[in-house]
């Protein structure tokens, strides 16, 4: 493949990749701290709902209305958990499934009732996404990366996706101290006089914000692989959370382009046509990459985190 | 609506009619076991179960077309679906245990690897020439139209079997659920309890792949334990009302679907379930939302009848005008605001009440009647007759001397 080949078809579903599993692997680091691992895959389920409904209401598959349909999905759901667990005195786990798996349902059931095969959105483009489709069509090579008018032309997903994965890291900059204690010690941060629920919620907010607009360009499955794969590696490299964070975008980053490169080129290299689900490989390479951490990863066992656990910056 | 009803009433052809009983039976094991998931806290690892078969199913594909034979032989997809599930739960088993990874991280990573896994093999199989591979989709959310007579008689025969595996392990799991310590000096090892737990899940996700397909699968053993909960607080029960519960969507749910193309079985059983939970959380009679609403405003009321008599008996009107509106709507004062005769023969024996009460705990503070006395309820309501005769002869005593 030659530079102008390859701008065009594969520089915008890599930095994309790249980009969603970062904005993922982010939060992911505090869920899988806080014992909420599965929200990520929650939210990623109820979005579905929110698109069709966004979908009848206006038309559009794409875009903001999209967005702003699994957005509010999302608080339809947090909202619903809540009150199933307040109502119903339901440990956080079973209310999460109830909730999600009722929404997703609803979601396919919509999704069956209307008509919108025409506008390419089915339950299987959602799960899978179709990350090879966000090509740039009129790059003609390196250059074009300079050129505004070819740049004006880039699929709106790429500088949505920057700009989420930007305000992310910025958010967490920002608010890292109170993010860490509240993490490992909730109770000494609320005796420190930090708005420890506030910070909760806030560490969920930026998950759906992250699962949404990752959903939106990527399609289910990338999200909920790296809100868990990368951050659950980084937790066996290391003991120090800021060090964590780093493997963590960092295997990532490495299990987006590995996985989007395997998927394009992997059958070839073993005679077969064509090429497969890249969202699939991107997932499956962050696996191996957990499995690896697993096996070898200096801080894979209990005993090795030393006593009481160090709360590093 | 003939349509639905003779779906229901099993008229809708004999396919469907085994396939009705085999997801009511599928939905009753689910519900059981489920229950003692949830009792345990391991409800979402069925998720991770459940998403693990997708790889098994395009595997078990490829070979068996690959061999010659027919792709879609249902047996043969369940077989794979079943293999790359228990790799699934073994990779959670050993995440959980081996590494410093809380469970709901394991369970997380599995599901969607293995998910990936099996989107990448499905991707795989739509490469292949045409015309062999169409219908493996059908197992992400179900599809039991145009079910073929011997995979009917699979889901029944299978939905029979896990109700009958539930049955045979009904007693060590609810020790292991309850108390697994005894569980383990009666002889039943907690750990193998969890892991033949584990087993009845993953058959109950295997036969139910073709009916509620395996993205919400879950849901059957999830909700059904979560809406039982209202109805009891005894694991028996739970487990039992989940049962049937989890029957009632199965049935009705894939008779609803019968009876028109875009219905899509797995989520109509799903939202059945969910509607049932719904119910439940409303109007279930001791932890039900409207149960405990109705208890909130009794008890409301009866502090805001005890001030207002409280304050009628020192001589002054409520403050509280609630307390005020309460009175005045059981005639304990008039429209005015004055005490009526019956405000003043409550008001005398609320002081009467409370200076029995307080003789009482000055004299026998460590009296039963005294822990279970919440301020509100008579005293005299928790006193023998002789004790209160009693109490009474020294207070005209006390007020006498």
């Amino acid at each position: 493949m030659n530079g102008a080949e390859f701008v065009q078809l594969s520089l915008t579903p890599l930095l994309i990749g790249v980009l969603a599993a970062v904005a993922c692997a982010l939060p992911g680091n505090f869920l899988i701290l806080r014992r909420q691992a599965l929200i990520g895959d929650a939210i990623s389920h109820v979005v579905l709902p929110g698109i069709v409904v966004a979908f009848l209401l206006s038309g559009q598959a794409t875009g903001p209305a999209m967005l702003a349909g699994a957005a509010g999905a999302a608080l339809v759901a947090v909202v619903l958990i809540e009150l199933v667990r307040r109502l119903g005195r339901i440990e956080p786990g079973a209310a999460m499934g109830v909730v999600f798996t009722a929404m997703f349902a609803l979601g396919v059931l919509l999704l069956e009732q209307s008509d919108s095969s025409a506008v390419h959105l089915d339950v299987e483009h959602a799960l899978m996404g179709n990350l090879e489709s966000l090509i740039w069509f009129d790059a003609e090579g390196w250059h074009s990366v300079a050129d505004p008018v070819a740049l004006a032309a880039l699929t709106p997903e790429l500088p949505r996706m920057a700009a989420v994965c930007l305000l992310l890291a910025l958010t967490l900059r920002l608010f890292w101290r109170p993010l860490v204690l509240s993490t490992f010690d909730e109770g000494f941060a609320a005796g420190q006089g930090y708005p420890v629920r506030v910070i909760g919620l806030g560490i969920v907010v930026m998950a759906a914000l992250a699962a949404v607009v990752a959903f939106d360009a990527v399609g289910a499955i990338i999200p909920i692989a790296m809100f868990i794969c990368p951050p659950g590696a980084a937790r066996l490299m290391t003991d120090r959370l800021g060090a964590q964070l780093a493997w963590s975008v960092a295997f990532g980053a490495v299990a987006a382009v590995a996985g989007y490169l395997l998927a394009g080129h992997g059958p070839a290299l073993i005679g077969l046509d064509g090429s497969v689900s890249a969202a699939g490989m991107i997932a499956v390479t962050s696996g191996l990459i957990l499995g690896l951490a697993c096996l070898f990863g200096p801080r894979r066992g209990r005993a090795a985190a030393p006593p009481g656990g160090r709360a590093g910056a | 609506m003939t349509g639905l009803a003779d779906a229901l009433m099993l008229g809708a052809g004999w396919n469907a009619a085994l396939v009705t009983i085999g997801a009511a039976l599928l939905g009753g094991a689910a519900g059981a076991v489920g229950s003692f998931l949830f009792l345990r806290g391991r409800a979402l690892i069925s998720d991770a179960i459940a998403h693990a078969t997708l790889p098994g199913v395009g595997l078990a594909f490829l070979i068996m077309a690959g061999l010659g034979g027919d792709g879609r032989n249902l047996a043969g997809l369940m077989a794979g679906a079943a293999a790359t599930a228990l790799l699934g739960v073994l990779a959670v088993e050993a995440i959980g245990r081996r590494t410093r990874l809380t469970e709901d991280a394991a369970i997380g990573a599995a599901l969607s690897v293995f998910f990936g896994a099996g989107l990448v093999i499905l991707t795989v199989i739509q490469s292949l020439p045409a015309g062999r591979q169409a219908g493996l989709e059908g197992f992400l959310l179900g599809a039991t139209a145009g079910m073929l007579l011997h995979e009917a008689l699979i889901v029944a025969i299978g939905g029979a079997m896990a109700v009958a595996a539930v049955w045979a392990l009904r007693r060590p799991m609810i020790l292991a659920a309850f108390d697994p310590g005894f569980a383990t000096a009666t002889g039943w090892p907690v750990r193998r309890v969890d892991l033949a737990m584990l087993a009845v899940v993953l058959a109950i996700t295997v036969i139910g792949l073709k009916i509620v397909g395996l993205v919400l699968i879950v849901a059957l053993l999830i909700i059904p334990p979560a809406a039982a909960r209202f109805w009891t607080e005894r694991a028996v029960g739970m487990a039992a009302i989940a049962g049937a519960l989890g029957a009632a969507a199965g049935w009705v749910g894939t008779a609803i679907s019968a009876t028109a193309p875009a219905l899509p079985t797995g989520p109509i059983i799903v939202l059945t379930c969910a509607a049932l939970f719904a119910v439940s959380l409303l109007v279930a009679p001791q932890r039900g939302a409207l149960a405990a609403l109705v208890r909130h405003r009794l008890m409301r009321r009866r502090v805001l009848q005890r001030q207002g008599l409280l304050a009628m008996a020192r001589g002054v009107p409520a403050a509280d005008p609630a307390a005020r509106a309460v009175l005045r709507g059981e005639g304990l004062i008039d429209a005015a605001g004055q005490a009526t005769a019956a405000g003043r023969a409550a008001a005398a024996r609320l002081m009467r009440d409370e200076a029995r009460r307080a003789l009482l705990r000055r004299l026998r503070p460590d009296h039963p009647a005294l822990q279970s006395d919440d301020g509100l309820t008579p005293i005299d309501a928790l006193l023998a007759t002789d004790e209160i005769a009693d109490l009474d002869r020294r207070l005209m005593r006390g007020a006498g001397s």
